[in-house]
């Protein structure tokens, strides 16, 4: 299933995706405009996408289009207007002296860590899929059959532990969002 | 078998030929061209029935019945200077219309016209595109169109035009969310997410439409919060003239305008049939014993109730007042969201046994006894902002502007 | 015509061993029934009520870890919930650290709400749930309840941290910490992500049955995966270099909470660090020993030494806690069941004595939560003894001196190490603690100073008080007789499930 059977155009799709990704991904660090970045974001998130649907995670593919791109980065948008930072900023002063530099340095050294590991490594290392009892991915509507069965059974209970993380995300935004409200010094607890 | 083809249309079964490419390719033509003329016909069917309501005539000019004045429009539109604005992102601002076009577009594509047609040995969906992630292709869409109001707002550089993009992505997103819910009670009962399993779920007889099954609730929700998404009145506070002048497309002109008019009333069009689709059956109908006409009366049904569905809009518009924008968003989370929340819980209940049926029931009505508390405790509470403004009538004049007006020296 | 596909297989909901979840359902339980107090009840909830459910669920916690002790020796160890979640003795003694942790920090809160005027119940909806993302990393044995455990953990503490927001301080270290940690959950999840990709599980155990079942020949990803998840856990306990937040934090946030945090970050981040390099990844020990080698070095020598440059007290406890996270990683860094014990044994004794030092720091810092500079303890004991006497035996334990139970718990990190050959890194851990003892010492003779300093006396209230007192008794106890403490963490190691 992994290496042998790439078929022409599932390397157009791979390579057309890729190239997707990082496009965007790059656009989000170059841009100097947070719209112009948000909008790169979304096209390597559309990029993800398509990788997904080649490897048949169709609903994946799906979910990632209508929660990063329709919500999490419309909030991003919706922030930057609102807020009005729209305005290219130029660093005049450096915080940190000569982290550009280290900055460079550091991409050098993850790229050739990048490039290390993937001459080291077999990508693939374990069984094909933990979720599936080693079964390949299904497509169509089974292949949400066979997410909603993992997500009952091997991921259980992740799956009702992160409500409990949406419960307390949603009292801390509320907290932080409130206004603030102490004791007058007229006012007694009981 | 290449896992970019493992989709369920029958179409792509044995592989891909020349004739399945060309079959696929006047698909897209004919839905594209269907679609476009759909739209001109709404657009005069809009303003005739808005102008029969009011007592008007309407346009009647141009071909009969005024058929034509949409293409005259669209003309004089085209021969309109283009302008752009000197504050405006022009990249963004160029890209803005077609992100609002596209998706509306890609959304008509998963809806089934019609049942299946023989073509030259091929067994053909009568819709443009069956994937397999189905639905979620339209609430994917209806994300993205997002994108075109807000970028479009934005990149105008201008006050108004920012403030409805703002308010856009607010209102869309809040209404996605219900939206998204009531999809998922259709998925549920369905089993699948492709828009033609979902349709042929509904086959049989009129019980059998999920607007039926589901118990209305699910379909008034879905009607709601499409309008919303549409922002078509009453919920137009994203283009409220005496707000927000135009809206986002306050500052576009020419044909970028004209694609703005024309994605608005195709996303009316598209969202119809997604109605029609997701609660009555689309094309499913009674079909007359004629051999060669079954194929017809699928793709008759189907346009009857998207027409019924597009009057539907334009008679909100006619006899609703618009939303003030804290109602809405009131409406949105603190009805819909819950709503659709507990509706989901009780078809689900049912599914399984009346048993648990009843008791997610009992347990949604504890929940909403809850969040009314809440609500109404809510209200009493010291939050929300610093300050609200008093009502129209003695909303304050700011002090400067008093002085200015006593001393006469506007 | 395809047909509609019926999907008709029914899925085994895996089986749930309710007692080992019992502790996450009530804390969890209680921060909902606060929230839910909040919203339905006319009037604001008091801190007295507020506070009650909190001790209330934390008490309620620990006699929980008791039947499950109980359960463990009759039943030995075992994993539930599709083995997400396991149940040892390991876990069961660190969640009775949290529910302790969690029931003397509240304890403290609650007066510096009545100090501070603070109102409502969130503080405490907050503490609880981040006690219940702290249990979850200790009982997890999978990496994704890991990640949420983390997670839940962390967003409570972001939100307290900046609890105090007419101090902009408070918001600042807020707003590191939040960036900070969503940078270093980026990089776990990431790290997760490899690990997976390398082994076909995110499950511990399958994991670790994995590598001892195969061998890969090329181990890259698994190598990267686990430095990435090495890096992700180094942020949270604040490793040297991974340490920046750490000290701006604890001085920003209100100083009830830098104590809660200071122990409950610790017990949940170690136990599941403890999990993933023991239990999941024991097979490889000799590829993720180098670099903890590394971590401990810089750890502890840069903690102790740039502590000794602090002028303030909160962040001197920073860097102090910095070295104290270096000897804890020592018993992980010998990999044995001895060097997990004594790992164990110093979570167990660190945290109550963390959780007491900041109490002190509280009631000195005074209205405001400002006054935190050293100077403000020149004195103290000659001005109020038993206050003072307190501080310095909290600092004394933090130092390791004999008859408190940081000397033996410092003692036995340091013998598991030389057990496996380490005695170099013994020594440079030994002689970063004896440069801390230089602040430590400085700190406790500032205390009995005899300049006589213009102080207003401090009310001790009775709850931090009690917290106080507790943290003294605790740290003396199990400093002059350690024995039964000692056995309990062996216990506990020995029925630690690999």
């Amino acid at each position: 299933m992994i290496a042998t059977s790439y078929a022409v155009p599932s390397i157009i799709v791979f390579v057309g995706a890729a190239i997707i990704i990082i496009v965007g991904a790059l656009g989000v660090i170059t841009f100097k405009n947070p719209v112009h970045c948000a909008l790169s974001l979304i096209m390597t998130l559309f990029g993800v996408a398509i990788a997904f649907i080649a490897q048949q995670a169709d609903f994946l593919a799906a979910v990632q289009i209508i929660v990063y791109a329709g919500a999490i980065v419309v909030l991003f948008l919706f922030v930057i207007m609102f807020l009005g930072v729209d305005r290219t900023d130029h660093v005049h002063v450096e915080p940190l002296v000569a982290q550009r530099p280290l900055a460079a340095l550091g991409v050098v050294i993850t790229l050739g860590g990048l490039v290390a590991l993937m001459a080291q490594s077999h990508w693939v290392t374990g069984v094909m899929s933990a979720s599936t009892d080693g079964k390949p991915l299904e497509s169509g509507t089974a292949n949400v059959h066979q997410l909603g069965t993992s997500v009952f059974t091997t991921y259980l209970f992740a799956f009702e532990a992160t409500a409990a993380l949406l419960v307390i995300a949603v009292v801390g935004a509320v907290l932080l969002a409130r206004r603030e409200r102490t004791l007058q010094a007229d006012e007694v607890e009981v | 078998m290449n896992p970019l083809l493992a989709l369920s249309d029958p179409l792509f079964d044995h592989g891909v030929t020349g004739v399945i490419i060309l079959i696929v390719l006047i698909k897209i033509v004919v839905g594209f061209g269907a679609l476009m003329n759909a739209v001109i016909l709404m657009i005069w069917f809009e303003r005739k029935a808005i102008s029969d309501m009011q007592s008007r005539i309407g346009p009647q000019r141009w071909g009969p019945f005024g058929l034509l004045q949409t293409m005259a429009d669209g003309l004089k539109l085209m021969g309109k200077e283009d302008l752009i604005p000197a504050e405006a992102d022009r990249f963004v601002f160029k890209l803005a219309p077609f992100l609002v076009v596209i998706p509306a577009f890609i959304t008509f594509a998963i809806v089934p016209i019609g049942g299946t047609m023989h073509i030259a040995g091929h067994v053909v969906q009568l819709q443009m595109a069956n994937p397999p992630m189905g639905i979620l292709l339209m609430l994917a869409m209806s994300g993205i169109s997002v994108y075109g109001v807000m970028l479009a707002g934005w990149s105008s550089g201008s006050k108004y035009p920012l403030l409805s993009s703002v308010r856009a992505s607010a209102q869309m997103i809040s209404y996605e969310a219900a939206l998204g819910m009531t999809i998922v009670i259709v998925i549920l009962v369905t089993g699948s997410l492709t828009t033609h399993d979902i349709v042929l779920s509904q086959g049989g007889n009129i019980l059998h439409w999920n607007l039926i099954r589901l118990g209305l609730v699910p379909f008034a929700i879905f009607l709601i919060a499409i309008t919303a998404e549409l922002n078509r009145p009453p919920f137009d506070v994203v283009e409220a003239e005496s707000e927000l002048v135009g809206g986002f497309h306050t500052e576009y002109s020419s044909f970028r305008f004209a694609i703005f008019f024309l994605a608005e009333f195709m996303n009316t069009i598209t969202m119809s049939a997604v109605m029609v689709t997701l609660f009555f059956g689309g094309p499913a109908g009674w079909v007359p014993p004629v051999a060669h006409l079954k194929w017809i009366f699928p793709i008759l049904w189907f346009l009857i109730k998207t027409t019924i569905f597009c009057f539907c809009y334009i008679w909100f518009r006619a006899a609703l007042p618009r939303f003030r924008y804290d109602q809405l968003m009131d409406l949105g989370w603190k009805r819909l969201i819950p709503l659709s929340l507990g509706w989901m819980l009780i078809v689900a209940g049912f599914l399984i046994s009346w048993r648990w049926g009843l008791l997610m029931g009992s347990v949604v009505i504890f929940a909403w006894l809850v969040l009314t508390r809440a609500f109404e405790l809510g209200k009493t509470r010291e939050s929300g902002p610093e300050r609200v403004l008093p009502t129209i009538g003695q909303r304050p004049i700011p002090g400067s502007v008093i002085r200015k007006m006593s001393e006469g020296d506007s | 015509m395809t047909t509609v596909p019926v999907v008709s297989s029914s899925i085994t909901i895996p089986s749930i061993h309710y007692l080992a979840i019992l502790p996450v359902i009530i804390l969890l339980g209680a921060s909902v029934v606060l929230v839910f107090a909040t919203a339905l009840v006319r009037t604001k909830v008091t801190q007295f009520v507020a506070s009650s459910v909190t001790v209330a669920a934390s008490v309620a916690v620990l006699v929980v870890t008791y039947f499950q002790w109980r359960c463990l020796d009759s039943s030995g160890p075992s994993t539930t919930i599709a083995h997400a979640i396991v149940l040892d003795g390991f876990s069961v003694v660190a969640t009775g650290v949290v529910a302790v942790s969690l029931l003397m920090a509240t304890l403290v809160a609650h007066d510096w709400a009545l100090r501070e005027r603070i109102v409502g119940a969130e503080y405490q909806i907050l503490a609880l749930a981040a006690s219940a993302g702290a249990v979850l990393m200790t009982q997890a044995n999978d990496l994704v309840v890991i990640f949420l455990g983390l997670e839940i953990l962390s967003l409570g503490l972001y939100v307290l941290v900046a609890f105090d927001r007419h101090r902009h301080t408070s918001a600042e270290a807020a707003l590191k910490y939040f960036l900070l940690g969503g940078f270093a959950s980026a990089i776990f999840i990431y790290g997760a992500a490899l690990v997976y990709g390398a082994t076909g599980s995110t499950n511990l155990s399958t994991m670790s049955y994995f590598l001892a079942s195969n061998v890969l020949t090329h181990p890259g990803l698994l190598y990267a995966g686990f430095a990435l998840l090495i890096v992700g856990f180094s942020f949270k306990i604040a490793a040297v270099p991974f340490h920046l937040w750490s000290p701006d934090v604890y001085e920003g946030a209100p100083t009830p909470v830098t104590g809660f945090m200071a122990s409950i970050v610790k017990v949940g981040a170690f136990a599941a660090f403890v999990r993933v390099l023991i239990s999941a990844l024991g097979t490889q020990i000799d590829t993720w020993r180098p670099i903890l080698w590394v971590l401990v070095v810089l750890t502890t020598v840069v903690g102790a030494s740039v502590a000794l440059l602090q002028r303030n007290a909160k962040r001197m406890l920073a860097y102090s806690s910095i070295n104290h996270a270096g000897f804890i990683l020592l018993g992980i860094w010998a990999g044995t069941t001895r060097g997990v014990a004594s790992t164990l044994f110093y979570i167990v004794t660190y945290a109550p004595t963390v959780v007491a030092t900041f109490a002190v720091v509280t009631l000195v810092g005074g209205l405001g939560d400002e006054n935190h500079s050293i100077g403000g303890y020149r004195g103290l004991a000659r001005r109020q003894p038993w206050l003072g006497a307190s501080m310095c035996v909290l600092l004394l334990s933090q130092l390791g001196a004999p008859l408190t139970s940081g000397f033996y718990a410092k003692y036995s990190v340091l013998a598991s190490t030389i057990d496996v050959g380490g005695s170099p890194l013994a020594l440079i851990a030994l002689l970063s603690a004896a440069i801390a003892a230089c602040f430590y010492l400085r700190w406790s003779s500032a205390l009995y100073s005899d300049e006589p300093v213009e102080a207003t006396r401090i009310v001790v209230p009775l709850s931090t008080g009690i917290v106080i007192g507790v943290g003294v008794a605790m740290t003396l106890v199990f400093g002059i007789w350690p024995g039964p403490l000692v056995t309990l963490c062996q216990h506990a190691t020995l029925l630690f499930t690999p």
